[in-house]
């Protein structure tokens, strides 16, 4: 039967998970200030928010074609790339008032990298597996190379300099929210089943009237255009673009993130995230045995945990509150039946 | 054959696997509601038969209509689409995913909410999400799967995933549907009950049904009309009680008799 629910009510659901993205946000400016200084962190602890925020989306966004249609691409950094410059070159080229013009380069990146996730989709996801692993790890490379080799629009190898550094904390967190919400609101939908039913069996999704291919480029796009966000926000941040920053191993490194978090979880690819930025700054302390740290980390959830840290696991605020009250009602069920016992003899 | 309609109307298909003729001027006309057996000896063609029918290949000659529709050209998903529904011969579910949840993948053809309706959250989206949800549990209704709605699919027993696959195949409203093998791995009384659910879902779905089977009871006892194949040929059609006598099907069957 149906799983019971403690909050069955849709519209209640989605109140609560309201407020607990207000909660969220209170606590976010309580701890950077309201303009990313004055908080209870200090300034270089509050800019670490940035950066988690971009990879969040990152991983999320690659979640969706990794672990959800089942698809392994390497070239998302090439996707963040195309975002990133064309959210910078919107920035620079047009005077719109700030309030307009940063949301407003944020979606031309998006677009720009949905458009170059068609365009390279289109042919890719005619391969599977390690052939379209590479084939898109070669279009992440052509990316970088043709943006190296346009120095008059990108700055070549000297980089894209003068980027308004517009992107905050509060903005970063906006933009994780949205991508969260559109990207669940997408796995939960008739479009969501499609896709993950092509991730199960291909040739029975098929043959159930699914059209794969329109929706393996669909959500290729729809990944890559949230690449494309987090390239803006990057853009934004950093306020320099260097090429050699969107190589193989940036794509490498939102994979580790899906792969840790575990493909196929929304939840898993947030705390992965979020937890592979932070590590390395926590672990400073350990200096140049941070990066062996990181890497036995990783060894170690691989070694014990192989679908990843939440496997599939999705998560839900009101699904784990019944969970927490069906666990509490069992142990008081329990407790009573203990005395049951005892007053039996 | 009742009143002469044709549903589904194929004529001289053919296909050939570089240089090995697999099957060859099939021709076959069903009406609707008809129950069609498909039978042969191993190798002899019938999955092809299905494989072709449901356009995973092309063949190399011959057309299929349904209502007067080709369906040549069209993909895997159009013929879906067009009203052709199969099922599999090693069992495809997608297991990973609840038992209602399948059928929901299926219905998806008749669902049309748009991405942006759906990103967006608007009402059309519940309404239709609900809507959705009841239909699938109707279908699961029909063959007994309702208790078993919220479960993986992967975690069904063995009989229970191939009653999933029906339903899965009915979801798609199809108007002729193809089972290959369906009473593979299947005890007698699975196997009866088979039976009886194969004519259930003629009768409430009205769709006519193909079926390649090597249970001889099952053939015999559902089906209308048998087509036999052997070497990518029909040797023989009639009914249940003409195959049984006709020799060319016996010969194929336990080979030729010494001495007569």
């Amino acid at each position: 039967m149906k799983p019971t629910r403690l909050i069955d009510k849709t519209w209640f659901r989605y109140i609560i998970n309201t407020i607990a993205v207000l909660l969220a946000f209170g606590l976010l400016v309580l701890l950077t200030g309201p303009t990313g200084e004055g908080g209870l962190l200090n300034k270089y602890m509050s800019q670490i928010f940035i950066p988690m925020g971009i990879n969040i989306i990152l991983a999320v966004s690659l979640n969706l074609t990794a672990g959800f249609l089942g698809q392994l691409p390497l070239g998302h950094a090439g996707f963040m790339s195309v975002g990133a410059y064309a959210a910078a070159l919107f920035s620079i080229h047009t005077d719109f008032p700030k309030a307009i013009s940063f949301p407003l380069s944020l979606i031309v990146g998006g677009i720009v990298a949905a458009i170059f996730g068609i365009l390279i989709g289109l042919p890719a996801l005619r391969l599977k597996g390690d052939y379209l692993a590479i084939i898109t790890l070669g279009f992440g490379e052509i990316i970088r190379v043709i943006i190296l080799n346009i120095p008059k629009i990108t700055g070549g190898a000297y980089g894209l300099k003068g980027i308004p550094k517009d992107t905050t904390v509060i903005s970063t967190f906006v933009c994780v929210v949205i991508t969260l919400f559109l990207i669940h609101a997408l796995i939960k939908s008739r479009h969501g089943r499609a896709i993950i039913s092509i991730r199960e069996d291909e040739i029975a999704s098929e043959a159930s009237g699914i059209p794969t291919t329109y929706y393996k480029v669909t959500t290729f796009s729809f990944s890559a255009f949230f690449a494309g966000i987090a390239g803006g926000l990057y853009a934004h941040f950093i306020g320099v673009l260097d090429p050699a920053e969107f190589g193989f191993m940036r794509s490498v490194e939102i994979l580790v993130m899906v792969v840790l978090g575990g493909m196929g979880s929304i939840i898993g690819s947030v705390v992965a995230a979020g937890a592979l930025t932070v590590l390395p700054e926590v672990l400073r302390g350990f200096s140049e045995y941070r990066m062996v740290v990181y890497s036995l980390l990783l060894i170690v959830v691989m070694v014990f945990k192989p679908s990843g840290l939440f496997g599939r696991y999705d998560f839900s605020l009101c699904g784990a509150a019944s969970d927490i009250a069906k666990a509490i009602k069992k142990l008081t069920h329990r407790n009573k039946l203990g005395i049951h016992e005892e007053a039996g003899k | 054959m009742n009143n002469g309609e044709t549903l589904l109307n194929v004529r001289n298909l053919g296909i050939n696997f570089a240089g090995l003729q697999a099957l060859d001027d099939f021709n076959v006309q069903v009406a609707p509601e008809e129950i069609v057996g498909l039978i042969g000896p191993n190798g002899a063609g019938k999955t092809t038969v299905f494989n072709l029918l449901t356009n995973v290949y092309t063949p190399t000659k011959g057309s299929i209509d349904i209502e007067g529709n080709d369906t040549r050209g069209k993909s895997t998903h159009g013929v879906a689409q067009a009203g052709i529904a199969r099922t599999f011969q090693n069992i495809r579910l997608f297991k990973n995913m609840t038992v209602i949840d399948n059928v929901k993948v299926a219905l998806n053809n008749n669902l049309r909410c748009s991405m942006f309706e759906t990103l967006l959250r608007l009402p059309t989206y519940w309404k239709e999400e609900r809507e959705a949800e009841e239909r699938a549990l109707e279908l699961l209704d029909v063959l007994n799967l309702r208790a078993h709605a919220y479960d993986l699919a992967g975690s069904l027993p063995y009989g229970a995933q191939r009653r999933l696959e029906i339903v899965r195949a009915i979801a798609t409203n199809p108007k002729v549907l193809l089972l290959d093998e369906p009473a593979a791995g299947m005890n007698p009384s699975e196997t009866a009950e088979l039976m009886s659910n194969i004519r259930k879902i003629r009768d409430r779905f009205h769709v006519a049904i193909i079926l390649i089977e090597h249970d001889m009871n099952l053939v015999m006892g559902v089906c209308e009309r048998i087509i036999v194949l052997n070497y990518g040929l029909i040797i023989a059609t009639g009914s249940p009680e003409e195959i049984r006598k006709n020799p060319t099907v016996i010969e194929a069957y336990l080979g030729q008799q010494r001495g007569e």
